[in-house]
């Protein structure tokens, strides 16, 4: 976008979305007006004769691009239609356009779906940059004196750069904290994302452009406790008529649908519900490990027998890892502390090879009906925080960590998970020691990364929690925490969109349906977590489709092998290159010394902490970006091809 | 090498991945200076066990043996390693 006396430079917007044809191989369009290029490269999913993007309304005063679906939109086209709209399509994007007349920028509260929307109205010169409310479709732009630059990866934007991006060295310590950058921050400095819930409203005129931000979307939960009325059993029925419609309304697609099954809970959930409650043959994908640890193929078995499904499953080995790490960091645009998302780049790969775009995942489940171990420990330490003196209450930790019992007697205990237990009220308490644990990494960042960082991560983190915080419940602010951290920043981006459309895959997220969500938000912690029995809900709800063996099973979270992956009998020659003295010192994100000293405890198979592996893998990851992004920013994106371009 | 110098070696090279001497005061507790995470004190005690041929009984894994150079240096005398 430019001032609307200036045509944009259409080459470079074909350049632009010449870095995201992975996103959309299928068709590429670019429509320009004074002031406003919108670029689209598309993955046909629904209407695939006449769905191609930018779409008009009417009188072509309004155009609209989206990645992603908006899956009311019949309902929506339906009532648009009895209002006189005309429809041109049969896509669910055209809906925005006229939606968009109809209620202006509050048509977005009326979309059910995962979304980017760029939408340009030429008669008042505005545009709306908007994404969904749990930020599942990522949206990044940047600005400069040539105008404001949108795209849905980062990459994209590079190509607009004069010259070689720089790290925003405050978003490293984040990630090194969080394991996510705060919202909007990115890793790239002057490179924001436009935040979950949010919209853009970016006015253009001959002098410039004027930009405002706003919410119309957020997480909410009831304050003072004051949750929904209805008893146990009506609400484990309410949730599943919830789930059974967020399946059946992402089942809409012109495409064959598939679902990722993992062997947990929620996966399982999903595709029992897809299986039960809709015609469609349920077609399903998984990841299985060689090493015996991550390995969950008896799980992924016994539901498949169960249901007796068409299956496909990939296996992944030490050295897959390594050998896809490169590739996977080039989608991430991020470092990333676990190499858990690569993976799952293998697993949407096998999805494309199979020729399915689109996958249901179980993604969501455990912040919006609280599986996870945070939830549990957070539980336990309100618990102890009420009488810190207490000798039996945190040994209710060792049932949440088997392996405490192993390793460390009841005084550790006490302190690992005692920090912060005499201020509970404080906004961290849920998150204070997985952040304390996190943070330790730190220690690798050399000293001019150290002088360099002048924003404390948890204060940036918590001047962007709602005013309500303080009034929830200590359980619904862990779930909050969760959500804006560990799902938006890291699950839903470098583990979810960026590994499924580097392959041109959609996912899709039931669980993240913001009905099912809305409705959660409103229960009793303690439907959630009955006890130490989480997800306590899902578990009733779904009591009569899924197998006991795979309601009862003990939580897995899914890990991938971290250090052993690069560092086995088959090193990859990069792992070498990018942790060397000379490329540490280079890049001057890390104290070379203190890498190699890393090095030489994992050569002498010593490097077995939840640091150690964390830190290999920060370090790695950092030095790849660096490598993708910085040192091979002039030969990459200085000289990206050109492709057909439809105009 | 002596005990004390032997344990510092160990929290220099393996814990702050470090050569300086002066990041490390013998008194500094371990896991307030964020130097061991729970994970760590497992490759502490494996350590112990390997380095002096000793077993470290469940109901010794308190940080008033383990938790920083001092106490790991008055644990091992306890146990006759000087």
């Amino acid at each position: 976008m430019t001032n609307s006396a200036t045509s944009p430079d259409v080459e470079a917007v074909q350049r632009m979305a010449s870095e995201l044809r992975h996103r959309g191989p299928d068709s590429l369009n670019i429509k320009c007006f004074p002031g406003v290029a919108l670029a689209h490269t598309r993955l046909s999913i629904i209407d695939l004769k006449t769905g191609n993007q930018p779409i008009a309304n009417e009188d072509k005063s309004i155009w609209v691009i989206l990645n992603g679906e908006i899956y009311n939109y019949i309902e929506l086209r339906k009532e648009l239609v009895a209002k006189g709209h005309i429809f041109t399509t049969k896509s669910d994007t055209e809906v925005i356009v006229h939606l968009y007349e109809e209620y202006g920028d509050d048509f977005v509260i009326q979309l059910n779906g995962q979304f980017a929307i760029a939408l340009c109205d030429r008669r008042n010169k505005r545009v709306l940059l908007i994404r969904d409310r749990v930020g599942i479709a990522p949206l990044f732009y940047t600005q400069n004196e040539s105008g404001l630059m949108f795209a849905s990866e980062v990459k994209s934007l590079l190509t607009t750069f004069k010259s070689s991006p720089t790290m925003n060295i405050n978003a490293l310590d984040q990630i090194f904290t969080f394991w996510s950058p705060v919202s909007p921050n990115t890793i790239f400095k002057d490179v924001y994302e436009i935040s979950p819930g949010q919209m853009l409203v970016i006015n253009y005129h001959e002098q410039g452009i004027e930009v405002q931000k706003s919410t119309y979307w957020d997480w909410n939960f009831p304050v003072n406790s004051d949750f929904c009325s209805l008893d146990e059993s009506s609400s484990a029925t309410k949730l599943k008529e919830l789930l059974i419609d967020a399946v059946n309304i992402r089942l809409r697609s012109d495409v064959p649908v598939g679902a990722y099954l993992s062997g947990g809970l929620d996966s399982s959930a999903i595709a029992a519900l897809i299986n039960n409650y809709t015609d469609n043959q349920l077609r399903t994908f998984s990841i299985e490990f060689e090493e015996e640890g991550f390995d969950e193929s008896n799980y992924q078995n016994l539901f498949r027998e169960n249901l007796n499904t068409e299956h496909s499953s990939i296996r992944c080995a030490n050295e897959d890892i390594s050998s896809n790490f490169l590739k996977t960091i080039w989608h991430t645009e991020s470092p990333i502390l676990r190499t858990s998302p690569v993976p799952m780049q293998m697993l949407s790969g096998l999805v494309n090879e199979q020729n399915y775009k689109v996958v249901f995942t179980g993604e969501g489940a455990d912040e919006v009906l609280g599986g996870y171990d945070i939830f549990k420990e957070t539980k336990i330490r309100k618990f102890w925080s009420r009488f810190p003196n207490s000798k039996v209450r945190p040994l209710l930790l060792r049932k949440l960590y088997p392996y405490l019992n192993m390793s460390q007697g009841d005084a550790y205990l006490k302190l690992f998970f005692g920090q912060g237990l005499d201020t509970p009220e404080r906004f961290s308490f849920s998150h204070l020691t997985r952040w304390s644990s996190t943070s330790q990494c730190k220690e690798f960042f050399s000293d001019d990364v150290k002088s360099s960082i002048n924003q404390n991560a948890l204060d940036t983190f918590q001047a962007t929690l709602p005013k309500d915080f303080e009034r929830w419940n200590y359980f619904n602010k862990a779930q909050y925490i969760e959500a804006k951290t560990l799902m938006d920043g890291y699950l839903l981006c470098s583990q979810g969109d960026r590994m499924l459309m580097s392959n041109s895959v959609e996912g899709r997220f039931p669980f993240l349906d913001h009905n099912v969500i809305e409705f959660a938000n409103t229960l009793h912690p303690k439907l959630k977590m009955k006890g130490l029995n989480e997800k306590y809900l899902l578990k009733q709800a779904m009591s009569n489709e899924l197998n006991k063996n795979i309601i009862g099973r003990y939580k897995q979270p899914y890990r991938a092998p971290n250090i052993q992956a690069f560092f086995g009998s088959d090193r990859k020659d990069y792992v070498h290159e990018l942790l060397s003295e000379s490329s540490i010192e280079k890049a001057g994100y890390f104290h070379s010394g203190k890498v190699n000293r890393l090095l030489k405890k994992i050569d002498k198979g010593r490097a077995i902490g939840n640091k150690d592996n964390m830190a290999l893998v920060g370090i790695l990851s950092t030095q790849a970006w660096h490598r993708h992004f910085i040192d091979n920013f002039q030969t990459h994106f200085k000289g990206t091809r050109r492709q057909e371009v439809c105009l | 090498m002596s005990v004390i110098n032997k344990i510092r070696k160990e929290i220099l090279e393996n814990y702050l991945f470090s050569e300086d001497e002066s990041e490390l005061n013998n008194d500094e507790s371990f896991l307030e200076y964020g130097i061991i995470d729970s994970t760590g004190v497992l490759e502490l005690i494996f350590f112990l066990e390997e380095e002096f041929s000793i077993e470290v009984k469940d109901r010794e894994m308190i940080p008033e043996n383990l938790d920083s150079v001092t106490n790991l240096v008055n644990y091992l005398k306890a146990k006759g390693i000087e």
